[in-house]
């Protein structure tokens, strides 16, 4: 035995401040592959597109400007989309949260009678659906095309979300506090309110964010329900990021060179991405120590 | 983990002292948890509109639908619709890209996440770490719409940042031999960080004194790895595995949607695409459901033979 260890030693041969410099070179390359698009953008956002496009740009800003904001900021159809973004993403967040919250709740208690067929009713959609045409006429009957109900209402219960919160009442809340608290005489919704939310405060902050980035950064269920009216950020940028570019290049090269409109609208197109992207970026690090423990216990089998 | 485990023991004790006073009717039961069933009643609702009364719409793909003389009204049809998609002239390349963009985007970007998350927890510097987590965590949280926008100006041919650092000026969007790779590249550069989460919690469970006993026997950081690690994330490997594999005709219909031109419609030309052109934007109804049905129905099946045969080789079970 002690012999075996020893070949091992020996046949290892690479020591652990070797290996350390490895795994962080490995991991620098991958900081710097995610990181340098973002980075760039930016960049390209405070900087003078003639530079950009002549590629002065790599790693610092040239001829800074901030003319780009101020034309984004003054852009009406930019500012409505981003205040449309913020209304639908909080009323959308506290809606998805509420009815995780209150379909979880009673799921997690073991002694509900008919609680496996309930779950299993909420389970089942996570597999089969009726497809977007159907969906689509539902939604079309019960009167919600064109409104911004429309965006919360067809999602009904996020069903994978809810298994995790479920999950997090049954194992990491101490039971017998939930007991103590009935054995007291609370209500079972009482109990809810104030032991259950209380103490699920980790799992709470991780689905609002989960909530949040997917009300703010969706735009598909806004075009085919909204009809055009409201428009929310994400599909404003579609107009400015998507459509134009052909018809621009088109002009640029027929011009020979870029005129003053272009470079505006070049400048615009950094911009409008960084203030999509910006508010998201800043949220989700606050609940980044929850990540793995919300993860896990949509993992455990309850 | 270590932390949960008291309270699961605390609960398991609970419930059994509950089940033991519990010499009640059903009826009892019931009337003793309204107000649990109380806060179901809007998710029930709004799940049986949504979600099961669309499912009970499927049948317009077996009609000839008219909104006006509804569901049932509309006259039956049978198999046509779905007859009149195997005959329609781009079936076979729709097909074939929906399964080419998913195999190659699995075989490409499943490993990726676990390799990463078996170095990154190797590291042993623990702010140094934190730093990587949050930067490879981050695309996860930028829209679709921006990943997109960021595409179309690195891969522009005019100044576009991939242009100039080749050096050339290629207009990657319009040759349809680059789409599959920019979609699974970009994709990978936007979720590989996040797919990381579940490996490495995974991770953070394995017995320091694996790693202790593997120090003392002289284990390099890479059989570390290779005899403690790789079998600890087997089983969420598979799990994951079987996942992605259900999902195969599931090609994201926004992605390919923000990037598809006139000239990659070669190889970007996928079923979710036409899901949404026949029945949202040219309104042929019936005929997108059923075209959507198929596509869900090989889905489905897919997901039943990965799982019977990954069950049969390995004890994980699919939730």
């Amino acid at each position: 035995m002690a012999s075996a260890a020893a070949r091992k030693k020996t046949s290892a041969g690479m020591s652990d401040k070797t290996s350390d410099i490895i795994l962080v070179a490995i991991c620098a390359i991958a900081l710097i592959i995610v990181a340098y698009p973002l980075y760039y953008v930016l960049v390209a956002s405070i900087s003078d597109p003639y530079d950009v496009y002549a590629g002065k740009t790599f790693l610092l800003p040239s001829g800074f400007t901030l003319d780009g904001y101020k034309a984004v900021f003054a852009d009406p159809k930019i500012v409505s989309g981003f205040l449309n973004s913020v209304k639908y993403t909080v009323i959308g967040t506290c809606f998805s949260v509420i009815m995780l919250y209150i379909t979880a709740y009673p799921l997690a208690d073991k002694n509900l009678p008919g609680r496996k067929w309930i779950s299993l009713f909420f389970v089942f959609t996570m597999y089969f659906g009726g497809g977007l045409v159907p969906t689509y006429l539902v939604v079309q009957d019960t009167g919600l095309i064109g409104s911004m109900w429309s965006l919360f209402l067809p999602g009904g219960v996020g069903v994978g979300n809810m298994i995790v919160v479920r999950n997090y009442f049954q194992h990491s809340i101490p039971h017998d506090l939930v007991e103590a608290s009935e054995i007291d005489g609370c209500s079972k919704f009482r109990t809810f309110i104030s032991v259950v939310i209380p103490l699920s405060l980790p799992i709470l902050a991780v689905q609002a964010v989960f909530a949040m980035v997917a009300y703010w950064n969706d735009w598909f269920t806004a075009m085919i329900y909204l009809g055009g009216k409201g428009e929310p950020l994400p599909l404003v940028l579609r107009g400015i990021l998507m459509k134009s570019s052909a018809a621009q290049e088109q002009a640029a090269m027929i011009s020979g060179g870029y005129a003053e409109l272009n470079k505006q609208t070049e400048l615009i197109k950094f911009c409008s991405m960084i203030v999509a992207a910006v508010p998201m970026l800043i949220a989700y690090p606050y609940v980044q120590k929850y990540f793995e423990k919300g993860f896990m216990a949509g993992a455990v089998k309850g | 983990m270590k932390k949960s485990e008291a309270p699961v023991r605390i609960s398991a004790a609970g419930s059994a002292a509950l089940s033991q006073r519990s010499g009640k009717t059903l009826g009892q039961r019931i009337l003793e948890n309204w107000q649990l069933y109380a806060l179901l009643l809007i998710p029930v609702v709004l799940t049986i509109v949504y979600k099961y009364i669309p499912m009970y719409g499927i049948q317009i793909a077996f009609r000839d639908f008219d909104p006006n003389l509804g569901y049932l009204g509309s006259r039956w049809v049978g198999f046509d619709w779905f007859v009149r998609f195997f005959k329609a002239p781009t079936f076979w390349r729709m097909m074939k890209n929906t399964v080419l963009i998913s195999v190659f985007g699995l075989l490409w970007s499943f490993p990726v996440p676990i390799i990463l998350s078996l170095i990154i927890n190797q590291v042993r510097f623990q702010k140094f770490k934190r730093v990587v987590q949050t930067v490879l965590y981050a695309p996860h949280f930028i829209s679709v719409m921006v990943i997109c926008g960021m595409i179309k100006i690195f891969l522009s041919p005019t100044g576009g940042l991939l242009n100039l650092i080749l050096g050339t000026q290629i207009d990657f969007l319009t040759h349809s031999e680059f789409f599959r790779t920019i979609y699974i590249a970009s994709g990978i550069w936007q979720d590989a960080g996040w797919g990381c989460i579940i490996y490495l919690a995974t991770l953070a469970n394995v017995d320091p004194g694996l790693y202790e006993a593997a120090k003392v026997d002289g284990a390099s950081v890479f059989q570390r790895i290779l005899n403690i690690d790789i079998p600890e994330l087997m089983p969420m490997v598979v799990l994951n595995l079987i996942m992605a594999a259900g999902g195969i005709m599931n090609v994201g219909f926004e992605k390919v949607w923000l990037l598809q031109t006139d000239l990659n419609k070669a190889t970007s030309d996928v079923i979710a695409v036409y899901v949404y052109e026949q029945g949202i934007v040219d309104a042929k109804y019936s005929y997108s459901t059923a075209v959507g049905l198929f596509n869900t129905v090989i889905n489905i099946a897919l997901l039943i033979v990965v799982n019977k045969v990954v069950s049969k080789a390995s004890e994980v079970e699919f939730v």
